[in-house]
């Protein structure tokens, strides 16, 4: 049973106030929903939340059946789609699942791989050089990246930026099955992005 | 789904950046170019002229130094610019990085020695008297190169400044080993007992050890903020 609290989050870039007074608390099955105008830290607090940058005040807390997880541990248990995250460009789709699976410790054979990447609509495009692919198909691919290791935490930002109608789809398959295992949490500025929610936060108001 | 070791998860990423590598070439051609002209420079105006080994020494180091410096930055200046810093940061953790991407920067320094190393010695008309602890001090000098390369690319690949930044810091920490492979390379030249190099030899061993801990110590709180 995983769980992730925040406890009266803050951040500031320099003297600019992005957002404070945060406070959260899901459990498995549920999902929040994050919205706000451009800017008002959405993208920072989804940072914040995998541990990738820190808060100026407050903290984050990610338990497994009730024991605090450090932060390296934490991103075992987290998967996330970002604008800015990239994939190896020189690297094909399979190379750069498999060696960031096994950089993270997973042994997951060539056909599983081959089968996630079907799975997010690039089948038979896993040997092609990501550099090659347009930025839907990264952002697919970006998908597949984040599920690699099965998290139990999903955080997705902007989650269709880039996608088709077949992409859209991919990603609602996504959200649901994420909503019945895990936690789902989504920062978005679409409102039929809404429905997914359990619960909203409005940042910037 | 299974796990691996730690040290697997280290080598898959060393074996990660030398694919990326080979295929982009973002620091082997760096490190060449800075290597093959440096070298080709001093031979110009010193080969075949200077018998004097300290002053041999010291441009067989100045030559593997400069070529360091262009290159071996790369190592964490290209997973910034290229925006994969993100991925690595969730993937691994900050161990692994560390050893990963310093294997990764000793490999490439031995194949810049592996061709730089015998051109040296053709085109500055060079004998070697005590090969071994020509050698010796060669690998122990590139692990501490690698080393100290290592963990300060790490701290300023987030700046904006990267290749002066890197120079500047690197030259103080890595001072007194080159001065220390400087002694060790001449006296190799002249051919002095194994035993009396090994004082050299200790130093070098122990700068390594030294900046080892040191890294281990920064690179996790570097890594993260």
């Amino acid at each position: 049973m995983i769980s992730l609290e925040t406890q009266n989050l803050g951040k500031w870039f320099g003297k600019r106030k992005v957002f404070e007074g945060i406070n959260l608390s899901l459990r498995e099955k549920s999902s929040l929903v994050i919205t706000g105008r451009n800017g008002s830290g959405k993208t920072t607090l989804l940072k914040i939340l995998c541990g990738l940058i820190r808060p100026s005040r407050g903290e984050v807390t990610i338990k497994q059946d009730g024991k605090i997880l450090i932060l390296e541990k934490s991103r075992n248990h987290i998967g996330l789609v970002m604008p800015d995250l990239e994939l190896y460009g020189e690297l094909t789709a399979w190379e750069n699942l498999n060696y960031l699976g096994r950089i993270r410790g997973l042994i997951t054979g060539k056909e599983d791989l081959k089968e996630m990447i079907a799975g997010v609509g690039l089948k038979d495009r896993e040997d092609d050089l990501v550099s090659s692919f347009s930025s839907g198909m990264k952002q697919r691919l970006k998908y597949a990246f984040a599920r690699l290791h099965q998290p139990e935490i999903l955080l997705l930002d902007e989650p269709s930026a880039n996608l088709d109608e077949e992409g859209i789809s991919v990603v609602e398959k996504i959200v649901t099955e994420q909503k019945e295992r895990g936690i789902l949490i989504l920062a978005t500025n679409q409102r039929e992005d809404l429905k997914y929610a359990d619960e909203i936060i409005q940042l910037g108001r | 789904m299974k796990s691996s070791s730690w040290a697997a998860k280290a080598g898959w990423l060393l074996f990660k950046d030398l694919k990326s590598e080979f295929r982009t070439r973002y620091a082997l051609n760096a490190i060449f170019m800075f290597g093959l002209t440096t070298l080709t420079v001093v031979s110009f105006s010193v080969g075949g002229i200077s018998s004097n080994t300290r002053i041999t020494s010291s441009l067989f180091w100045l030559v593997i130094f400069f070529s360091s410096m262009s290159g071996l930055a790369q190592v964490f200046v290209k997973e910034e610019e290229s925006k994969t810093v993100n991925v690595l940061k969730l993937s691994a953790s900050s161990g692994t990085v560390l050893v990963g991407k310093l294997l990764f920067n000793l490999v490439l320094l031995l194949i810049l020695e592996l061709v730089i190393v015998p051109l040296f010695i053709i085109w500055m008309n060079l004998s070697i008297l005590n090969i071994w602890l020509f050698l010796s001090v060669l690998l122990l000098g590139s692990l501490g190169l690698a080393c100290a390369t290592t963990i300060t690319a790490a701290i300023i690949s987030k700046s904006h400044v990267k290749g002066a930044l890197f120079a500047v810091l690197s030259f103080p920490i890595l001072l007194p080993l080159l001065i220390v492979g400087i002694d060790g390379t001449r006296k190799s030249l002249e051919g002095v007992d194994f035993s009396a190099g090994f004082a050299d030899l200790r130093l070098l061993i122990s700068y390594v050890v030294v900046m080892l801990v040191a890294s281990i110590l920064l690179f996790d709180f570097v890594w993260n903020e």
